[in-house]
């Protein structure tokens, strides 16, 4: 059976959701048919999964040096 | 790694009894494995590290002194994390209360389909790039440029690794708001990093914009 066609505007309203696996088979398979021909929209689901999965690492948000310690003696100057 | 799921669980329920009981390092050790969580949530809202940090203090000693009205059926992230959220917001109020615009939350998602501004086709940034301040602190200028509504969303469900449904819970707002404002958020911030930290991601290959129209 052939895949029906999805447009570029189509398939970056569910990149996030082709991300997520929150999809269904069918447009899934749409999309990916669509990828397959279409280099655009392979550039923005790649670099998108690689955001998702750079901001996804622990280390983004690198505490200040000393945190740890001030909120210990915040807690231990408590009455 | 999930900041939401600490290696080091302990007994939580065991050490929440402590705590109750009158055990003050015990409620350090509680909240140890969460300590970045706390701080990346305050970022989320407050967007400056000084700020982030004293939001986080506060919203500990919050969750110090109610920690007897925690109910196990809950989890102790998603307590922190709510608590956290508000002492963030209550304290952006503060700032901003001599202000005629509201910063409440008031700002409206952005209707229809999002475009993206460029389809340059970069190499992967692999994750051990995040070694390095400078990689760092491109993707925090680009999760910061976000507005509070998409940094949110984004922060809660792609650094924090919350479900939908916790999203829900903690900002208030509908299941369908937060996967439209997660969608726009993430290819808002891919956007944003298209030109890399120095217009060149890769070593020796310069951005160069790609718009087809």
């Amino acid at each position: 059976m052939a895949t029906i066609e999805i447009s570029c505007v189509e398939v970056w309203r569910e990149i996030s959701n082709y991300l997520d696996e929150d999809i269904s088979p069918a447009v899934r398979e749409r999309m990916e048919a669509h990828f397959k021909v279409c280099g655009h929209c392979t550039a923005v689901l790649d670099g998108t999964r690689n955001v998702v999965g750079l901001v996804g690492d622990g280390r983004v948000f690198q505490m200040p040096e000393g945190f740890s310690k001030r909120l210990h003696e915040r807690l231990q100057k408590l009455p | 790694m999930s900041m939401t799921q600490p290696q080091w669980r302990g007994n939580e329920t065991e050490l929440i009894k402590s705590v109750c009981g009158g055990d003050r390092e015990a409620f350090y050790e509680l909240i140890r494995p969460y300590e970045r969580m706390i701080y990346a949530t305050a970022m989320s809202v407050v967007k400056n590290s000084a700020d982030a940090e004293e939001v986080a203090q506060e919203a500990v000693l919050k969750a110090l002194s109610n920690l007897a009205g925690f109910r196990a059926e809950s989890k102790f992230s998603t307590w922190l994390i709510q608590i956290t959220y508000n002492e963030a917001k209550m304290k952006l109020r503060k700032a901003h209360a001599h202000l005629y615009e509201s910063i409440d939350d008031q700002q409206q998602s952005k209707e229809g389909d999002f475009w993206p501004r460029d389809f340059a086709d970069w190499q992967p940034i692999p994750s051990e790039l995040l070694e390095q301040n400078e990689i760092r602190q491109a993707l925090q200028d680009a999760i910061n440029s976000l507005g509070r509504i998409y940094r949110e969303v984004l922060v809660l469900r792609d650094v924090q690794h919350l479900s939908i449904k916790e999203t829900t819970i903690i900002l208030g707002i509908s299941e369908a708001t937060v996967k439209t404002r997660h969608h726009r958020a993430r290819l808002l911030l891919r956007d944003c990093l298209a030109p890399g930290f120095d217009g060149c991601w890769v070593k020796g290959q310069a951005y160069r914009r790609v718009r087809p129209w």
